[in-house]
């Protein structure tokens, strides 16, 4: 421990900020010291209190110098003003003086004005009353009440929307592998039935997930190596899959049995897009042309729709079946009416109801408003990246915003009145805007790559996506708050039973 | 009974104003569970001792939203008392049947009132406030509260009616719906 002990004096010695203490003091030292002796202990800085005034031994011999020196150091570059504890004294009496002025004037000027302000602000003058109430707990209604004079007259409530945030599930709720994917823009390759079967093609294979059971199939897989599927649609009842191949072709399937009833050739380029309405399903092929089926009779094709000039990847009926919106890569949006098939098959059902060319870039992504009629969701590709909101009605864009990314696909989450939207470059994610102010709700991040695909299950609580990852991924951000739900079924139990409890 | 035919007390004024204010709100707020008259069988026995006392400006009966603590309707009853009927024992030249017709009358309003109220359509509660003199002594379980007034809001003024010592002004404010 010895060599230690002198370590730490070799470098207390070596340490100049510090005193020390077996030294001879500092001709410096000696100087301060007995200057702060004689007047201003208070005023010096750190220094020279470190030092024992017993150690001094000789007097200061010019007292009148050295006062005058040590404000000059003690100075240096600003001001240290002297506080005097006479002058606290004085300043303070004089703050409290100036106050008792100020209230003074203020009681004997404003008293009736002050007066006046309280009875016309709270309704009583403070001074002259005061308001009791008996304390505890407030009184609630009993439970389960309702007024019965709302039975009476019963207004349309619009409810005062108390907006409240809701939790939404960021990570994926189930990964599934989609090995030989094709990473492919202009491919539609998933798509979710109404009897909870996932569908998804992976090169020339097609393969069913059952949602609720979790079990897979494989549906089909193409004859030819080279060949491979280029989209995917369910029938309304989840009966029947369409499936659109390179050589052009499309494929019937019925899902039970396991067995192809169909294969319909007319395109001349491979079908990317496919879309049903009732027994009319529609295919839009790389030719830029959209064909017509009638799955009922021999005579497949009824109808051609030419009005883009490049592959169809987009294609969608609206929910009523009135309109078809179709989109290409020639950044073309068209709406097409209802074939009302037959013999009358005129001109007007060959020309588009709308063409809206906005867009800067290919429109894949289309979507249209479960419980708005009449309303389109269209996304752009990577030169555009715009969601736009169409009216077809009137023509017109509602509105748009830049998602900075790549738009591959759009869905409408019914439940929070959401639009989801699916992305490549250069984000790769899934990102839940609020419909219709498209204010972004939340961003669902995990591929790794441009996210392909988007399709809504048919409880409305998920999304499933596929991207170039090679994975499926399942976001269960959607599900109906449980209170919610809860409040929901409630009302509707409630209408039916008897009104009970009234406060009045 | 018979010799209050001829004039009222202060003790039978005091009576007969809580009990105005017992009918009163039980008309506003009805029906009631057991556990609410207790409370307002509280509140009304300890105003009448204020009443009795004449230290009692007014009572309020405010009903909340208990969503959004917002105040939707405020019935005041303002009341006026005649201190000097604390010194002179002496009973006034009244008589109780003309009093009882005149707050059958303010009762028979405050129904009719209820019906063209607005809606309470979400789950509500009351509160019954008193304003006091200044200088009175808070008792046991009462607290001091807020005035809660209404912000924009639609009144009613209802008849009045007074016993000669006790004089009840009643007004109520109600929330002025939007959709208007």
């Amino acid at each position: 421990m010895a060599q230690f002990g002198f370590e730490n004096d070799i470098h207390s010695i070596l340490k100049l900020d510090m005193p020390i203490s077996n030294a001879p003091m500092a001709r410096w030292q000696r100087k301060a010291s007995s200057s702060n002796t004689s007047a201003l202990s208070g005023l010096s800085p750190g220094k020279s209190t470190n030092v024992s005034q017993s150690s001094s031994k000789t007097p200061s011999k010019t007292p009148g110098k050295n006062k005058k020196q040590t404000p000059s150091k003690m100075g240096g570059d600003r001001f240290i003003p002297t506080r005097n504890s006479n002058q606290m004294d004085v300043a303070s009496f004089l703050l409290t003086k100036e106050n008792d002025c100020l209230d003074t004037n203020n009681t004997a000027g404003n008293s009736d004005n002050q007066k006046a302000w309280s009875v016309s602000l709270n309704g009583y003058n403070i001074e002259d009353a005061k308001i009791l109430h008996l304390g505890g707990k407030p009184l609630n209604a009993p439970e389960g009440y309702q007024n019965n004079l709302k039975v009476l007259y019963s207004q349309v409530a619009t409810p005062a929307s108390a907006k409240k945030t809701r939790y939404i599930s960021l990570t994926p709720d189930r990964i599934l592998d989609a090995p030989a994917l094709r990473n492919d823009f202009y491919l539609n390759l998933l798509d979710w039935s109404s009897r909870n079967v996932l569908a998804v093609a992976l090169h020339n294979t097609a393969y069913l997930w059952d949602a609720s059971q979790g079990d897979i199939v494989q549906l089909m897989k193409l004859d030819r190596e080279e060949d491979y599927i280029c989209s995917l649609s369910w029938t309304k009842e989840g009966s029947y899959l369409a499936i659109g191949t390179s050589d052009c072709k499309v494929q019937l399937w019925d899902v039970e049995n396991q067995k192809r009833l169909r294969s319909m050739p007319s395109h001349t380029a491979r079908v990317g897009s496919l879309s049903w309405n009732d027994h009319i399903l529609s295919s839009g092929s790389r030719s830029g042309h959209i064909h017509h089926h009638d799955v009922r009779v021999a005579d497949h094709h009824i109808f051609t729709l030419s009005g883009h000039s490049q592959e169809v990847c987009g294609l969608t009926w609206s929910p009523d079946g009135r309109y078809l919106a179709s989109g290409g890569n020639d950044n073309l949006v068209c709406i097409w009416p209802r074939v009302t098939g037959g013999s009358n098959g005129g001109s007007n059902e060959s020309q588009s109801v709308r063409a809206w060319s906005e867009h800067q870039g290919a429109v894949k992504a289309l979507a249209w408003c479960p419980w708005q009629p009449n309303i389109l969701a269209s996304g752009g590709g990577t030169s555009d990246r715009h969601i736009r909101i169409w009216n077809v009605n009137s023509g017109s864009c509602i509105s748009s915003i830049d998602t900075q990314s790549q738009i591959s696909s759009l869905c409408f989450a019914p439940n929070y009145k959401e639009l989801v939207s699916a992305h490549g470059y250069a984000h790769n994610n899934v990102v839940i805007w609020n419909y219709p102010s498209l204010t972004r709700v939340a961003e669902l991040n995990g591929h790794d790559d441009r996210v392909l695909s988007l399709t809504m299950s048919p409880d409305c609580s998920t999304v499933a996506t596929v991207a170039g990852d090679e994975t499926i991924r399942m976001w269960k951000s959607f599900e109906l708050d449980p209170v919610k739900k809860k409040a929901k079924e409630r009302l509707v139990k409630s209408t039916n039973s008897v009104i009970h409890h009234s406060i009045r | 009974m018979t010799s209050t035919l001829k004039g009222i007390t202060l003790k039978g004024s005091a009576e007969l104003v809580a009990e105005f204010f017992s009918f009163g709100i039980n008309s506003i707020l009805s029906p009631l569970t057991p556990k609410l008259k207790d409370y307002l069988t509280n509140v009304v026995s300890q105003l009448k001792d204020w009443l009795f006392e004449c230290t009692v400006q007014k009572l309020v009966l405010v009903i909340t939203c208990l969503e959004t603590n917002e105040v939707l309707e405020r019935w005041q009853f303002d009341i006026e008392c005649d201190k000097s009927a604390k010194e002179s024992s002496a009973p006034r030249e009244k008589s109780i049947k003309t009093i009882h017709d005149e707050i059958r009358s303010i009762i028979r309003q405050v129904t009719a009132t209820v019906s063209f109220l607005p809606l309470l359509e979400t789950p509500c509660s009351f509160d019954l406030l008193v304003y006091t003199d200044k200088d009175l002594v808070v008792p046991d379980m009462w607290e001091e509260s807020g005035p809660q007034i209404i912000d924009q809001s639609e009144e009613v003024r209802l008849r009045s009616f007074t016993t000669s010592i006790h004089k009840v002004n009643s007004m109520v404010a109600y929330k002025r719906s939007e959709a208007v």
